[in-house]
């Protein structure tokens, strides 16, 4: 089983870095997203720390989620996905690796992207390290939940519109979660509590969301 | 309340009671009208059609 | 246990049968619920002594309101069903009872707003109740966007069960989240519906028109299936004979 985990895990690692020009267009687009905000609303920096954790949270959501949209595509193209749903190992697992690999080049990048703009949005840097923490436990959710909307578009090529349509509302307790955390950390005030529910999120989308990705794939692959 | 104008301007309140209620009635009746009409029209295809074939 | 009642359901012959005798029942049921509901509601129920008469809406909002998620619930349901015994008949009531609900939701939302300018002075708050119902909304369209952007309609039906059912197991966690995070940003909380008990003349005028609404959901409900089985069995005979007696 776990010879199978790390044969995946290294393919996908493989293809993804083949075109190491795709994995930073996430992280271009979540760059430009909070860009637009200041320019937007102006740069004074009262109103770019009130609004910062909202942006920053909802620029990761955006960028996750478009990122998302082909994950299992060009699988399901070359037929590679039929192989997988007909295989004897667990699809659930397999696409759980698939989903990490996501989360390490994209999730995690946003992580460790986070606090630079956090400090470009005028945050205290004291709040920094939880907002990175947020998002840490965040995005995991945001991969797994995203992924269970590529799975049910993945014959699909209407892109990403469809898929922000159905997996964005389901991102919304993260987000109130997420940017509650780093608003009461501007406030001075404990985020274990926050904290501790987005863990319990991370933990409950880690155990049923590949359930349902897995039965999206079957019911895309059995066209 | 004791006359028709009194009733209908609700102290005040007319406008907004009136509105919501309008539209709330017109999405039921929308709700309500719409699949009935397509089951006539589907009816009438119908019958088009067993006219032509009977031809 | 006698199962034959529930794989007979199965059958798109026999729910055009049996719903083709029971929609004469819950049309009329419609009509005079709502009928009594609405002219006691709007005429006879006392005044709120806070609200005054804008508070009638109410009798329109609750029910729009409460169909609305029940409707949601019952798409779900039938999600498991469509999944677990594949039973075509459970995706046409899904497929059909997703734009009621949007059109339910959308009735509670724009009431909701309606009724909230009088009483707090502006159209729309984002409090936890309309928030709820506005992502309630969101869900809703992406049912229906994920039904009709699959072309095949046996993927189709099974990709909009699974969604149907992720969506189900969200609303409590959104649902609590946004409670939560209304009381956070809302140092006075609106509440819509508040009140210490309400008469009866009051209240019962309310149930009148909960139960007229879900008796109308069934009446639209039965209407849109029935059409949708005729759609789909066009070929057969059975339905061949019933539109011609349908004239």
């Amino acid at each position: 089983m776990l010879q199978i985990v790390w044969l995946l895990f290294t393919r996908e690692w493989r293809l993804a870095w083949r075109r190491p020009g795709q994995l930073l267009n996430p992280l271009v687009f979540f760059a430009i997203v909070i860009s637009l905000f200041p320019l937007a609303v102006g740069p004074e920096p009262g109103m770019l720390r009130t609004m910062a954790p909202g942006v920053i949270w909802v620029a990761a959501l955006l960028a996750t989620l478009l990122s998302l949209d082909g994950l299992f595509r060009s699988d399901y193209e070359d037929g590679s996905l039929e192989q997988w749903v007909l295989s004897p190992h667990p699809l659930a697992l397999m696409v759980l690796v698939k989903v990490l690999h996501h989360w390490l080049v994209c999730g995690l990048a946003l992580v460790l992207l986070s606090p630079l703009f956090g400090l470009m949005l005028s945050l205290p840097s004291r709040v920094l390290p939880v907002l990175a923490l947020t998002l840490l436990l965040g995005t995991p959710v945001l991969s797994l939940l995203g992924a269970v909307g590529a799975a049910l578009t993945v014959g699909l090529k209407s892109g990403g519109v469809l898929l922000a349509l159905l997996i964005l509302p389901l991102y919304i307790p993260v987000l109130i979660l997420g940017t509650g955390a780093v608003e009461a950390s501007v406030q001075g005030l404990p985020v274990t509590g926050y904290a501790l529910w987005l863990a319990c999120l991370a933990v409950l989308s880690l155990s049923l969301a590949p359930v349902a990705i897995a039965a999206g794939l079957r019911i895309g692959v059995s066209e | 309340m004791n006359s028709l104008p009194e009733l209908f301007a609700m102290d005040g309140h007319g406008p907004y009671v009136w509105s919501a209620y309008a539209i709330t009635f017109a999405v039921l009746a929308l709700n309500v009208i719409q699949p009935w009409l397509a089951h006539r029209r589907l009816v009438s295809v119908e019958a088009r059609r067993r006219r032509r074939e009977a031809e | 246990m006698n199962w034959s009642f529930f794989h007979k359901l199965g059958s798109p012959k026999w729910f055009y049968d049996i719903s083709g005798r029971w929609l004469p029942w819950f049309a009329v049921a419609t009509v005079l619920l709502l009928g009594i509901g609405i002219v006691w509601g709007l005429f006879f129920a006392p005044q709120d002594y806070q609200q005054g008469n804008s508070f009638r809406i109410i009798y329109i909002h609750v029910p729009a309101a409460l169909v609305a998620q029940s409707c949601y619930v019952m798409l779900a349901a039938a999600g498991i069903v469509t999944l677990v015994w594949r039973m075509k008949l459970a995706d046409v009531a899904l497929r059909c009872a997703a734009p009621i609900g949007a059109w339910m939701t959308f009735i509670a939302l724009v009431t909701g707003a309606i009724w909230g300018k009088p009483t707090w002075g502006t159209y729309w708050v984002w409090d936890a109740r309309l928030t709820s119902m506005l992502i309630l909304l969101f869900l809703y369209f992406g049912i229906i966007a994920l039904s009709q952007a699959i072309s095949n309609r046996d993927t189709s039906a099974k990709a909009t069960a699974v969604l149907a059912i992720v969506g189900l197991v969200n609303i409590p966690i959104i649902k609590y989240s946004v409670d939560w995070w209304n009381t956070l940003h809302q140092p006075a909380t609106f509440k819509i519906t508040e009140k210490p008990a309400m008469p009866v003349e009051m209240w019962l005028p309310l149930l009148l028109t909960v139960l007229g609404f879900y008796a109308l959901f069934t009446v639209s409900l039965l209407m849109r299936m029935r059409l949708e089985v005729l759609r789909r069995e066009h070929k057969t005979r059975w339905v061949r004979d019933a539109l011609e007696k349908a004239k």
